[in-house]
């Protein structure tokens, strides 16, 4: 599903150079579930980003199903997030001036997908426990609701692959037990493929797999 | 429709709830830059009004004279009144067949855009059938002059005072606006002061009977070769912008400065909003949305602004009108309705451009650039 071979980035800030990633091999399969741990400023973040398309390598392979990423078009990379990967963001990056509901609807509209009711769906939002919070603006909402609605717009698609980037950052222990045993879920039942960045062991212990990242590089 | 389409509707009225929520968010922001079109809407739409009140007067004091028939010196322009020709040409036309009135007129600028016209009181009367005394009454003395109602209150003067517009008169008296001019002077005084002995302008015909005009225009063009020579209501219609080569310059270079105005304070505002909505556009990526969809948000803003803009200006032309009706009276301002759209177009026009460029640097911003650093 993901194949990623010796990728590197460097970002050029000002006259230095930040080596974020020195050479990262990984593979993913179809319906993996993949825990990424380490510590604070050794890539997590940025290697999701590669994958999800944001934001191009300094040098290395990725392929997604086959496809190369880096080969891809500007429009078959922004096909690519629009329908196949979800992300969400350490930040949570709703848009300020819409409602969590808007904000869920939006990512559908851009997927150009129509927004009528889906049960499954409104069955996600109660375990997410954001079903009452819904139509108030992001301000209005505690940072660990604004993570919860992120999470929602990112699977609203049902997309192949799921980056999430500590989903469970903000959320007390019940709450973060909701949202893993939702990724579970969807891994179990619907065959997604996530990676979930993580600082928390016990959250890690929810995938298949944990991988450990530290100075740009995959550890074990 | 929207039964078949829900999708489309919801999803426009979700954009749109998205661009509205955007411009309420900064409602100076909005609020300056929608009066600012409204300003250039303005601008356009009191100009236009403007000139067409001012050519319109012009068309109904020419009717209000009374006459049938004009016929002015070789050479002269439609709104040039000022040419002259000899006086004794008044008797050539008079000794025409079925012309029951011949009188000459003298038109002499005096600044900017008022002019004393020189009459034959008493044939000016018998062609126009008569003044209708508002104050005072008729010329008794040289440095007489007769003013309209519109012209004396702007000046803010009445019968018996003088006034000093170049040579010093007396204002004999006021009258009911409508006919051929705002101000009067015998016409022999005017000749002697201005130094035009035995110079007209225009004279004024009028046939014995409406049927005859064809024939007496006839006539009079094979007198007067190279005359102009309209019928009133011949004149009265090539009195437009259209026919005015120097207005329609000036109103197209008005225009022209409008676009510029709405290019630069979109752009400046659009451009703004941008940087500072690097993040949005960031998670709009982010989430898959293709420039076009980044674009067509911008576009969709910036065409509210320009309507908002829009219908602000013309609200603002009703404000122009009466400021320019109190300061100005003798230019005479209309509502003109029918360049609206115009207006509308041309702010439309000037706005999108000046999204164009913020527009396309959102579409193409990197999404991660705002996104992964706080
Ligand atoms: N846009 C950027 N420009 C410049 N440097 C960056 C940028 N994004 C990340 N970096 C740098 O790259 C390195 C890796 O950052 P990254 O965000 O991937 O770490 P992380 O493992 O996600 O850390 P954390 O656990 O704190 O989120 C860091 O040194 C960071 O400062
Ligand atoms: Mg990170």
């Amino acid at each position: 599903m993901i194949e990623i071979r010796d990728l590197t980035k460097v970002y050029h800030v000002g006259e230095v150079d930040v080596h974020a990633l020195r050479g990262v091999d990984l593979s993913v399969t179809r319906g993996e579930f993949v825990a990424v741990i380490g510590p604070s400023g050794s890539g997590k973040s940025t290697l999701f980003h590669i994958l999800g398309g944001l934001t191009p390598p300094t040098s290395g392979t990725i392929h997604i199903d086959g496809r190369d990423l880096l080969k891809m078009t500007d429009r078959e990379r922004t096909e690519l997030r629009k329908t196949a990967v979800g992300f969400v963001f350490q930040k949570y990056n709703l848009l300020p001036t819409l409602t969590a509901a808007d904000n869920i609807a939006i990512a559908r509209d851009i997927a150009g997908r129509n927004v009528e009711s889906d049960p499954q769906f409104d069955e996600i939002l109660n375990l997410l426990g954001i079903r009452t919070r819904l139509h108030h603006k992001p301000r209005a909402l505690s940072g660990g609701e604004q993570q919860r609605v992120a999470i929602a717009r990112a699977i609203v698609n049902h997309p192949a692959i799921l980056l999430a980037d500590e989903p469970t950052g903000n959320l007390d222990t019940e709450n973060s037990n909701a949202v893993l045993r939702l990724l579970r879920d969807l891994n179990d039942r619907l065959g997604q493929t996530i990676l979930m960045i993580t600082h928390n062991p016990e959250a890690a212990s929810y995938g298949h797999r944990i991988v450990k990242m530290r100075d740009g590089r995959i550890v074990e | 429709m929207c039964a078949i389409q829900r999708t489309a509707c919801y999803t426009n009225g979700l954009v749109y709830r998205l661009v509205l929520e955007n411009l309420k968010h900064r409602p100076v922001r909005t609020l300056l830059s929608a009066l600012a079109i409204g300003v250039q809407v303005t601008m356009i739409l009191t100009l236009v009004g403007v000139s067409q009140g001012m050519l319109h007067d012009v068309a109904m004091r020419s009717r209000g004279t009374g006459a049938d028939i004009l016929v002015r010196p070789p050479g002269s322009s439609i709104l040039g009144f000022s040419g002259n020709m000899p006086e004794k040409i008044v008797s050539v036309v008079r000794a025409a067949p079925h012309v029951a009135l011949a009188t000459g007129t003298l038109v002499q600028p005096i600044g900017e855009l008022d002019s004393i016209t020189g009459i034959h009181l008493d044939e000016f009367n018998a062609m126009s059938g008569g003044f209708h005394y508002l104050e005072g009454g008729p010329f008794t003395g040289p440095n007489d002059l007769i003013v309209d109602e519109v012209y004396a209150r702007s000046k803010n003067i009445h019968a018996g005072q003088s006034i000093n517009i170049g040579l010093t008169w007396r204002v004999a008296g006021v009258v009911e606006q409508g006919k051929l001019s705002r101000m009067f002077a015998e016409i022999e005084s005017l000749q002697d002061k201005y130094s035009a002995k035995d110079k007209i302008s225009v004279i004024y015909v009028k046939a014995d009977a409406s049927a005859n005009i064809p024939e007496v225009l006839g006539e009079l063009k094979q007198k007067l070769l190279d005359y102009k020579i309209y019928t009133v209501e011949e004149f009265v219609s090539l009195i437009s912008v259209d026919n005015i080569p120097i207005l329609q310059r000036f109103i197209g270079v008005v225009i022209g400065l409008a676009v510029v105005v709405g290019f630069l304070v979109v752009f400046l505002s659009m451009y703004t909003a941008v940087l500072e909505r690097t993040r949005e556009i960031g998670i709009l990526k982010a989430l898959g949305a293709s420039p076009g969809y980044i674009l067509g948000i911008l576009l969709r803003e910036t065409t509210l602004l320009a309507v908002a803009g829009t219908i602000a200006g013309i609200c603002m032309t009703y404000g122009t009108r009466s400021l320019m009706g109190a300061f100005v009276p003798t230019m005479t301002t209309e509502i003109v309705y029918g360049w609206w759209p115009w207006a509308g177009v041309i702010a439309l026009v000037g706005s999108l451009i000046g999204a164009l460029y913020p527009g396309f640097k959102a579409a193409r911003q990197d999404p991660i650039e705002a996104l992964a650093y706080d």
